[in-house]
């Protein structure tokens, strides 16, 4: 929701109406790295103790420079503040949202790294955020406890409860596989914890028998472990 | 929740209530709690079996409540429990509506222990500047705490409707779960569930008769809900999930049209084209309010474009329209024949249209009372609005390009003509650049029945743009000349005296939102001390410190809440009044360290409200509740 907002500053412009005008402005930093920063523009209130009439004096100057300011817009690009006008995001994005043909694989919300995890037989799929867990341990008895609240409705009667379900995914009959960067489908628990998290896109849960087409390494341990 | 902790009801004698019975709705009352199962009815014995001559007092309380049963205005009933004990304990039993304002003023335990035999619920949770990102997410408001005291306690529920809450896929399973009679839900501005969850729904309620999504944010987890309602026809009267942002399977949805007779109002997504709302219109011309999913994106065929119009034209009920998410304008004449009776139209989740195309719409809606359009019908597309609409109640008018520096092509020329032209205006929102106190003063001399008044320049600080003068007059005409105004929101370059005028004249106001505005802590003060039924303050910065928070003390727990961001009020002014009173919940919200907006002495965010039942358990680690 934040993301759009620039925050490029000229310091120097910044610094004049700061001073003349009674604007609500922070000390800012300069963030250099424009394109992706997260800006929460949030400015607070200087108090500059003026009193009304130079007040409004000074306002209607400022007002008329600062829109002669804004219309370099290239250089001097006023700090967008949070939530200001108040629309709600809905209806912000709407010429965006257009324009977007599919949505992304995947969503990154603060530190989260959402993925979508689909098991086979399961009607429909789940998000888990990978930095909620450490290990692939943590991860496995999180998906357990998701896919087991199902109550499914055709065929997969077998995944009742959680602890049979812990049990077929840690057997031979269910792989689990997810899709890196590459688009490759790799197996779940070659790579050391941190580096799946950097990589997975997409999670998936699969049958054994189904995991044919995968990657020779996977296919390898599947084939050894039955 | 056991009977046991009904106090109240343990020395009553078993109501004879259930046998005797004066009017229908009376038993009904009772018969639904006994039938339901379980609910916990203190000692509300058997259905049926128990005769025995009643007590006076007991005949008193029958009375009372056969009489109360009638009594359906929640504020009506909140007086009426005052009167006596015994008036309390009618109340209690004959509500069978509970609105909660605030979901974090009252425990669901409390709620459920005073109000026995409740088949509907209302309830509010995050503050309204959470929709503009000024709240971090997971703050709270999470639905779960009440569905699962709810689902012990009102078996019999009905309806429920959740504004700003967070609700999850378990809580709605939770809902298809224990509510065998469930019927109506309706979800404004709510997160925290996917598709998922409506499937559990959708297979699982029976009963349903309304699912409403509303603005809410629903995360698509790639199932196909709509093909989980039943086979077999539904009770459908009301689907609305145009904000869901997933792919819907069309063939489900049409089969599920087909089989839904009652259905009346249905609000399509974007992902519906124009080509498949053909389809469906043609297969329910009993719908009277329809929301046209995209509008455009038609399926181009060798063939001839469908009868569009004529669709149209066979739904003869239809009196609200809302949609046009990606309009193809050059389809817009179809709705021409059902303009004439349109008393609601909505253009303002679509894309731009222009002037010329909404005024060949707007022309032809003599009857309109609900108006909600973009700014890119520029002002004269609303004086083409005002020459037609002449029984306009509702107006909103969003910006097309929501940044404060865009260009936005209304102004005071627009609001001026709308005044003019629809003078039974209640309620207004309106977005501009550009605004003239003038315009606003003939606002509020044109339409003296104004409920409503929101304006939002969005150029922060910008004066009266002819004038260049501060918009103080233009806002104190609204309260003085609009006698029956309980909202306003305001904005603009604004000093205090516009806020003088507000606690002068605003003694009805109820919910007041104000952003970058005024010089000093009288004007705060002023709002505080003159504003008498003043319940939600919502406050953005501006130069308000201690010392106007101080001047509300007497006023807080009349308030549903006080909202104060990147204000100027110290840490130690907010526990000042935590410390004067005990039953306010005061809540600092502290934003991350390098993004801090304000000087670090002041609080980046103040949330305060009156609760029953103590500070929340469930608060975040960023919120300190003092």
């Amino acid at each position: 929701m934040v993301g759009e907002e620039e925050n490029t500053i000229n310091k120097l412009d910044f610094e004049e109406t700061e001073l003349r005008l009674g604007l609500s402005c922070g000390r800012k930093k300069v963030h250099h790295d424009n394109d992706t920063t997260n800006v929460n523009g949030k400015r607070g209130f200087v108090d500059l103790k003026l009193n009304i009439s130079s007040h409004d004096i000074n306002n209607k100057n400022t007002q008329l420079e600062f829109k002669n300011n804004s219309s370099l817009k290239t250089q001097v690009a006023k700090t967008q503040v949070v939530g200001w006008p108040p629309v709600r995001s809905s209806r912000k994005n709407i010429l965006i949202s257009q324009k977007i043909i599919g949505h992304q694989e995947n969503d990154k919300i603060g530190n989260g790294v959402l993925v979508k995890v689909s098991m086979d037989g399961a009607p429909y799929l789940r998000k888990v955020d990978l930095n909620m867990y450490k290990s692939y341990q943590e991860l496995f008895d999180a998906l357990a406890k998701m896919f087991s609240s199902f109550t499914i409705v055709q065929g997969m009667k077998d995944f009742m409860n959680e602890r049979k379900l812990m049990d077929l995914l840690n057997s031979s009959d269910y792989v689990s596989t997810y899709q890196d960067k590459d688009g490759d489908w790799m197996l779940v628990g070659d790579v050391p914890w941190g580096m799946f998290v950097d990589s997975c896109k997409r999670l998936r849960i699969m049958k054994g028998i189904e995991a044919i087409g995968l990657a020779p390494k996977a296919m390898e341990k599947c084939k050894n472990r039955s | 929740m056991s009977g046991s902790e009904m106090s109240e009801d343990e020395e009553r004698p078993c109501p004879s209530d259930l046998t005797g019975g004066a009017t229908a709705k009376a038993r009904n009352c009772c018969f639904n709690a006994a039938v339901s199962g379980g609910v916990s009815g203190g000692v509300s014995g058997g259905v049926g079996g128990f005769h025995f001559s009643p007590h006076p007092d007991q005949v008193l309380e029958n009375v009372l409540e056969n009489v109360l049963c009638f009594l359906t205005d929640r504020r009506d009933r909140n007086a009426a429990s005052l009167v006596s004990k015994s008036w309390h304990r009618a109340e209690a039993l004959t509500r069978s509506e509970v609105f909660i304002g605030n979901c974090y003023a009252v425990s669901p335990g409390r709620v459920t222990a005073r109000f026995e035999r409740v088949t509907s619920v209302a309830i509010k949770g995050k503050p309204r500047f959470a929709d503009f990102s000024l709240l971090p997410p997971d703050w709270g408001a999470h639905f779960t705490p009440w569905a699962s005291v709810m689902g012990d306690s009102y078996r019999g529920l009905e309806k429920l409707y959740l504004k700003r809450m967070s609700i999850s896929d378990d809580d709605l399973a939770l809902l298809a779960r224990c509510f065998p009679s469930f019927k109506e839900l309706v979800l404004v501005c709510c997160e925290g569930f996917g598709t998922s969850g409506l499937a559990i729904l959708a297979r699982d309620c029976r009963k349903i008769r309304a699912l409403d999504l509303i603005e809410s944010d629903v995360s698509d987890d790639e199932v196909d809900w709509i093909s989980y309602f039943p086979e077999n026809e539904t009770c459908l009267e009301s689907l609305a999930f145009d904000c869901v942002e997933c792919p819907i399977d069309f063939e489900a949805l049409e089969k599920l049209v087909i089989r839904s007779p009652s259905l009346k109002r249905l609000r399509l997504n974007r992902f519906v084209s124009i080509t498949q709302l053909y389809r469906l219109m043609i297969r329910a011309p009993q719908l009277t309010s329809l929301g046209t999913g995209s509008f455009g994106n038609p399926t181009l065929t060798d063939e001839q474009d469908p009868d569009y119009a004529s669709a149209f034209a066979a739904c003869k009920s239809i009196v609200c329209l809302s949609g046009f998410r990606e309009i193809a304008p050059e389809y817009l004449p179809a709705i021409y024949s059902v303009c004439c009776n349109l008393t609601s139209l909505n253009f303002s989740y679509g894309a731009n249209i222009n002037t010329e195309q909404f005024k060949s719409v707007i022309s032809r809606c003599h009857k309109l009372q609900v108006l909600w359009v973009f700014d890119s019908v520029c002002d004269e597309g609303l004086e083409a609005a005002a020459e037609t609409c002449k029984d306009l109640r509702e107006i909103r008018v969003f910006p097309i390009e929501a940044r404060e520096d865009a260009e936005a092509p209304v102004s005071d020329v627009g609001l001026l003509a709308i005044s003019e032209g629809c003078r039974k205006l209640k309620s207004i929102l309106y977005f501009c650049q550009r605004m003239t106190n003038a315009a606003v003063i003939a606002m509020s001399k044109n339409c003296p029945d104004l409920v409503v008044f929101r304006l939002c320049i969005m150029g922060r600080h910008l004066p009266d743009h002819v004038t260049g003068e501060p918009m103080d007059e233009g806002f104190g005409a609204i309260v003085k000349n609009c006698k029956k105004l309980t909202r306003l929101a305001v904005s603009g370059l604004l000093t205090d005296k516009a806020f003088s005028y507000i606690g002068q004249y605003g003694k009805l106001v109820r919910t007041l939102s104000v952003a970058f505005a005024g010089d000093s802590d009288m004007a705060l003060k002023y709002v505080l001390e003159g504003c008498p039924k003043l319940q939600k303050l919502e406050i953005r910065d501006c130069p308000f410190g201690d010392l106007s928070l101080r001047s509300g003390l007497h006023h807080y727990y009349n308030m549903r809440f006080l909202w104060l961001s990147s204000c100027r009020v110290t840490l130690q002014g907010c526990q000042e009044i935590a410390c004067q009173l005990p039953r306010l919940v005061v809540e600092v919200i502290s934003g991350e360290d390098e993004e801090r907006s304000v000087s670090p002495e002041h609080v980046n965010t103040l949330y305060m409200y009156r609760s029953l039942d103590g500070p929340r358990a469930d608060a975040p680690s960023f919120v300190q509740i003092l």
